[in-house]
């Protein structure tokens, strides 16, 4: 496992953020970590543990809980889908359906923690129901790795897809 | 598509929401100071510290977040001369259904609450504080940093602000994706690199022993935003607008089926739910009646549309009388939505019209609890997924008559017996849809089947509620218990490794 220089260096700032415990700094770095690699294999929590003087276990315990941390890699696009109650009464559900069919995905099982996602086959994306998003005025919303798309139908659904390739 | 309302209604007194969806407004430094910014941040510094606690006091506000706990007592717990540093933390986790106001302000005003939040730290002499933003607003997380490193270099934040002798720091934390980070205690473990498993209280609460065990203050960022307008104008004055008890601006969110959803921020309990729902909102969609009404986020007890509600009125001779009025007659306001058995809570109206199917939707609010509690407490970790497995078979034909009664029950055991109010939380939903609606649960739960088929079908079955208009239910599919595929991964169905 490589951490390139500029990343290291982001990590070691980050830490500073800490002052009165450097434990804190679990959840940023498996996010700048989560970012870099696509995911947190135990190696990598391993690195955070000893980057901050803890054991493996401080760290797992977190990655398993916290539905973000994926503990397997994702696609080259990762597709979040809203599933609570004002995005599903707009048609979430058959959004993810047809997110799901116009990506080539087999549709994730619900949202769950671990590895939620399913990964279509040539790898270009990857697909999660995920709990309320915070924009439900907008129903149905979706997110694409970080940006955020709301009021999506099928047709926006297909407008959304080609952007990422 | 998307109707979200961008011109202020009529009915609003925008002040949280002064410039969002402004022409022309930006995020950056300049144009808030161009608009007056840091002006209040100047004035608190000339004011004693107690004296901005008492303006707060005296200003009545109480609390955004969910709980209406009143803010200047909040921080009036704060033991200033302790030998302890004293924290402060902004609860940016916008995690209850339904809630979607904070996003805006993160969005479009950060330095509206970093304003507040360097207001509120001087008050309560907090010297570092975070804001806890959740995981899935990446975006707000990176206009918040470009915005404190503008405050920083302006000398707005930290050390000797503005020449004051005060230093204070703020950094953003990212969450990552659970809900319960946004119960206070939660969120503090959290913030210390932990499962966010909520803490007992009483005895301690964070105002006494918080992070690190540290006296430390949690609020939520519309909270923290009121504090500069209170500094402003005055406690005095701040508590003239909205109702006694009830005082100030809140952002209302309203979800679900109407003509037009959207946030909307008024006087508290200028407005009646139905002047929220018919004048602002536009009524129900084409054809439809309202059916439910969720006032106050996904937790609070659900509202019939076709029911009575007694609430205890003041009289012409002061006395407090007994009057009866529809849903639509209901003031919202922290007070009168308990009268009625729900709350104010987080602001969020999730609306329902009579083509929705009760126990589908009930369904789909259980799938949220069950995959978000913490799993410390038993009635909540078990409760919540005997909840979700209930509703499931109902919406998947596989309803078994004491399916009511067993929800009923399970829901009455969790709240009020649990660590923290994610019990309350997730029992409402349910033991107000099923005593709400007996009869649409009572005609799903036709089909009798024995205990063992009952047990074994309900874990092995994926029951699909879909929430679509014409109340297609998706077949069950023989999933199952999900194979594990990675090192630590954890089954779905069940909570055991999770705790
Ligand atoms: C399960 C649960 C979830 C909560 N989620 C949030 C939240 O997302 N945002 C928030 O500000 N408060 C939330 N709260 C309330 C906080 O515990 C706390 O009361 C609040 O942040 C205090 O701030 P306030 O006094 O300014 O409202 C939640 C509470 C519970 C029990
Ligand atoms: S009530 Fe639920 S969420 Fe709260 S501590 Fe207990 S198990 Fe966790
Ligand atoms: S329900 Fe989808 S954003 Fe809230």
């Amino acid at each position: 496992m490589e951490i390139p220089a500029e990343l290291e260096a982001r990590i070691d700032e980050t830490i500073t953020h800490y002052p009165v415990s450097k434990r804190s700094a679990v959840l940023p770095l498996l996010h700048l970590l989560q970012e870099h690699f696509g995911y947190i294999s135990p190696e990598t929590a391993n690195w955070v543990a000893a980057k901050l003087d803890l054991q493996p276990i401080n760290v797992l315990e977190v990655v398993t809980f916290y539905p973000m941390f994926r503990a397997a890699p994702p696609g080259r696009h990762h597709i979040r889908v809203c599933r609570t109650l004002s995005c599903a009464m707009a048609g979430s559900y058959r959004l993810l359906d047809d997110l799901c069919q116009m990506a080539k995905i087999e549709r994730p099982k619900h949202a769950g923690h671990g590895t939620p996602f399913t990964v279509g086959e040539d790898g270009r994306f990857s697909i999660e129901f995920v709990e309320c998003l915070a924009s439900c005025g907008t129903a149905p919303v979706c997110m694409v790795n970080d940006d955020f798309y709301e009021g999506v139908n099928k047709e926006a659904a297909a407008q959304i897809l080609e952007k990422y390739q | 598509m998307v109707s979200l309302i961008k011109q202020p209604h009529a009915r609003e007194r925008r002040m949280i929401f002064k410039n969002v969806d402004r022409p022309g407004w930006k995020t950056d430094i300049d144009t808030y100071l161009e608009d007056g910014g840091y002006e209040e941040l100047k004035k608190a510094l000339t004011m004693s510290q107690p004296d901005v606690v008492n303006e707060v006091k005296a200003s009545g506000l109480r609390g955004r977040g969910g709980a209406g706990f009143p803010c200047g007592v909040k921080w009036g717990f704060i033991k200033q001369d302790g030998p302890k540093p004293i924290y402060l933390i902004c609860n940016a986790d916008e995690s209850e259904p339904g809630t979607f106001k904070d996003r805006y302000i993160i969005h479009q005003d950060p330095h509206q609450l970093i304003e507040g939040m360097v207001i509120s730290c001087y008050a309560v002499n907090a010297r570092l504080a975070y804001i806890y933003i959740r995981g899935e607003y990446p975006e707000g997380a990176k206009i918040l940093e470009r915005a404190l490193a503008e405050a920083r270099e302006r000398g707005f934040l930290g050390k000797n602000i503005l020449g004051s002798g005060f230093d204070c720091e703020i950094y953003v934390h990212r969450g990552a994706g659970a809900y319960i980070c946004g119960e206070e205690t939660g969120l503090i473990e959290s913030l210390e690199g932990k499962r966010p498993y909520p803490r007992i209280k009483p005895p301690y609460f964070p105002a006494v022993l918080g992070l690190y065990q540290c006296p430390t203050i949690v609020n939520n960022v519309e909270t923290l935003c009121h504090v500069k307008h209170i500094v402003r104008m005055g406690g005095a004055e701040y508590a003239k607008i909205g109702r006694p008890n009830n005082t100030g601006t809140r952002i209302l969110c309203v979800s679900g089926d109407v003509q037009k959803p959207g946030y909307f921020e008024v006087e508290v309990g200028s407005l009646t739910m139905g002047e929220l729902l018919y004048d602002i909102c536009g009524g129900p969609k084409e054809g439809r009646k309202f059916k439910a009404i969720i006032p106050g986020g996904s937790s609070a007890k659900v509202l019939r549309a076709d029911e009575k509600y007694k609430i205890k009125e003041k009289g012409t001779d002061g006395a407090m009388v007994d009057k009866e009025i529809t849903f639509d007659q209901i003031p919202m306001d922290f007070d009168t939505l308990a009268a009625v058995g729900s709350m104010a809570g987080s602001g969020g109206v999730i609306v329902m019209d009579d083509s929705r199917d009760m126990v589908e939707t009930l369904a789909n609010i259980n799938e949220f609890y069950a995959h978000e509690s913490c799993g410390q407490c038993t009635p909540c970790r078990e409760g919540s997924l005997w909840m979700q497995k209930i509703t499931r078979r109902m919406v998947s034909g596989e309803g078994a008559k004491q399916d009511p009664a067993v929800l009923k029950s399970v829901a009455d055991n969790i709240a009020g017996k649990t660590i923290c109010a994610f019990g309350e939380a997730c029992a409402w939903p349910t033991q107000s849809f099923v005593g709400k609606f007996r009869e649409e649960f009572d005609a799903k739960a036709q089909k009798n089947v024995t205990p063992r088929e009952v047990s074994d079908g309900v874990a092995l079955r994926e029951g699909r509620p879909v929430l679509v208009h014409d109340h297609e239910v998706a077949a069950a599919s023989p999933g199952g218990v999900p194979k594990p595929d990675a090192p630590w991964e954890l089954s779905n169905d069940s909570k055991a490794g999770h705790v």
